[in-house]
């Protein structure tokens, strides 16, 4: 699914004193399969932003297109649409409600009248696939599980709507090393076992840099950047000013060629850095 | 869909004299300024009472159209007492439609009941829009305290107050970002009958109440930790003090009641 999204802009409390404008004139298009970095310090927009692109923000000026289709009409078409766009919130696991956590995770697929069987036959595979013990979890309340795996059922709970295009706002805020790479192996999974685009937002350069194939940079709700990992991550100076940084493989590189060693800078992991180091020093 | 959107406490921000002035003064005014409406039995007294009421209007910037809100849930509560007064008092006829006959004397009375209303609410909503909630139960706490030696637990009551007032946008905003997860999730809370509306409910109620106590369970973490223990020997870091501004808002005051009392008893 392309979406795309044109002169967007979103004013909160519009006509009020405490008027403020959260996105203005956006541009840009997300191609079908690839995986989106959204990155911009707190405050940037980029919530704001991805609540526009299924619809549950309706743009005060531009559109968003999915395939075609605004996702903010009233239309069956536009019904339609939306629902091929997950969005998990930061947080997701606030959103838990049901008795277990099956029923949770079937919460969406019944919202769009699919059958019981259906319904558990998705909801099985999505545990499965945010790395949960279906079999194990699928009767005890979400409220007695961790953290980290409330997350992966909320995660699952949209999942399980089988979308066209995911899209995750920090999925790993407030969770410890261990549970961060779970889930960032996560979405690894996710990809090489769906035909999915995926737009993940994060602080985290390391993370954008491993995963994505497209950056978008956002400040005070403009997008002052856009282009692939290694062309945004090579402008440190222009990131620092945003109050962002580089990956940590890239900030060393760009370090060691500073002091006069003939590295390449274009490095974003740290695998690509080790290899690197071992060419040069080896 | 924006629940941020719903203004309460209906504050609105400014510098003003008005906002500045300590809010003992501010809440002992609106009291006085509320009675002197009842004390009110001629047009003249309202003439008053309405050009006090504007003039504090225009010095505190506030613009009308929050206050015309203010009026719009009891717009209801004005047209029946005037259609009531209009109707139903007996006296010389003007106008007669059927069974129902407008007098003058109803005519009188049903423009200064609506007066009266709007004047009450225009009066009591400029005190909130003109003073922060949290500063208001500070004032109240203070105001109360005399009672103390009665058992009336005023700091107790106060503190509620403060803590109800301040997580009243928390809650709502955990509400409507509930409503966007489970909405992005395909529920509706828009559509259906009553008893689906209801059940569709149960998907944000729940984490939402999970949120609250969550939330309860923090800040009385947070605040024990801080060795809070009550209102005893309690000292603040903002003390009120009446200013120079509340004396000379005193004295306005004196004279504005002077005024009504005077209208009342000894003209015409």
């Amino acid at each position: 699914m392309r979406i795309e999204v044109k002169d967007l802009t979103h004013i909160y409390s519009e006509g009020m004193p405490f008027e403020t404008v959260a996105i203005r004139q956006v541009n840009f298009t997300v191609e079908p399969g690839s995986f989106v970095g959204l990155i911009g310090h707190t405050g940037s927009g980029k919530s704001t932003l991805i609540q526009h692109l299924n619809g549950l923000l309706k743009p005060v000026e531009g559109s968003v297109l999915a395939d075609g289709v605004d996702v903010c009409e009233k239309s069956e078409a536009s019904r339609n649409v939306r629902r091929k766009i997950g969005l998990v919130f930061q947080y997701p696991e606030y959103q838990l409600f049901e008795e277990t956590v099956l029923k949770d995770v079937c919460f969406g697929p019944k919202n769009l009248g699919l059958s019981q069987d259906v319904c558990e036959e998705r909801s099985f595979h999505a545990l499965n696939l945010v790395g949960l013990d279906a079999e194990g979890v699928k009767d005890r309340s979400p409220f007695s599980l961790s953290g980290g795996e409330k997350r992966r059922v909320a995660i699952a709970g949209v999942l399980a709507m089988d979308p066209e295009v995911l899209i995750l706002d920090e999925p790993t805020a407030g969770l410890d090393p261990k549970g961060h790479n779970d889930v960032l192996e996560m979405i690894q999974n996710i990809r090489r076992s769906r035909e999915l685009t995926i737009i993940l937002v994060s602080h985290n350069m390391d993370d954008i840099a491993r995963l994505a194939d497209h950056v978008l940079v956002m400040e005070d709700g403009a997008l002052v950047m856009e282009g692939s990992p290694k062309s945004i991550f090579a402008q440190e100076e222009k990131l620092r000013d945003l109050g962002l940084a580089v990956p940590s493989a890239t900030a060393l590189m760009q370090r060691l060629a500073r002091q006069g060693y003939p590295v390449r800078t274009d490095i974003l992991t740290a695998a690509e850095a080790e290899e690197e180091i071992i060419r040069i020093f080896g | 869909m924006a629940i941020k959107d719903i203004t309460l406490g209906q504050y609105f921000p400014g510098e003003s004299p008005v906002h500045r002035l300590d809010p003992r003064t501010k809440i002992i005014g609106t009291f006085v300024f509320l009675i002197s409406l009842f004390l009110v039995d001629r047009f003249l007294g309202f003439a008053l009472a309405g050009s006090f009421l504007m003039a504090l209007i225009l010095s505190s910037g506030v613009p009308f159209r929050f206050l015309f809100r203010g009026l719009k849930p009891i717009l209801f509560l004005i047209v029946f007492t005037m259609l009531i007064n209009l109707f139903m008092t007996s006296g010389t006829e003007l106008v007669r439609l059927g069974p129902l006959a407008v007098t003058e004397e109803g005519l009188y009375r049903a423009t200064f009941m609506a007066l009266r209303l709007v004047l009450l609410i225009f009066g009591s909503s400029l005190l909130t829009l003109v003073t922060k909630p949290i500063t208001l139960t500070d004032g109240m706490e203070r105001l109360m305290s005399p009672f103390n030696r009665v058992g009336l637990p005023s700091h107790e009551l106060a503190m509620m107050m403060t803590i109800a007032l301040r997580f009243i946008p928390t809650l709502l905003d955990e509400t409507d970002k509930i409503m966007k997860a489970q909405t992005a999730r395909g529920a509706d809370f828009e559509s259906g009958n009553l008893f689906r509306r209801a059940k569709g409910l149960i998907p944000l109620l729940v984490p939402l109440f999970v949120s609250a106590f969550r939330i309860a369970a923090d800040l009385a973490m947070a605040m024990e930790s801080r060795c809070y223990r009550g209102g005893q020997g309690r000292t603040r870091m903002n003390g009120m003090a009446f200013g120079r501004r509340d004396a000379l808002a005193a004295g306005v005051l004196v004279l504005y009641a002077a005024g009504t009392l005077y209208l009342r008893s000894w003209i015409g």
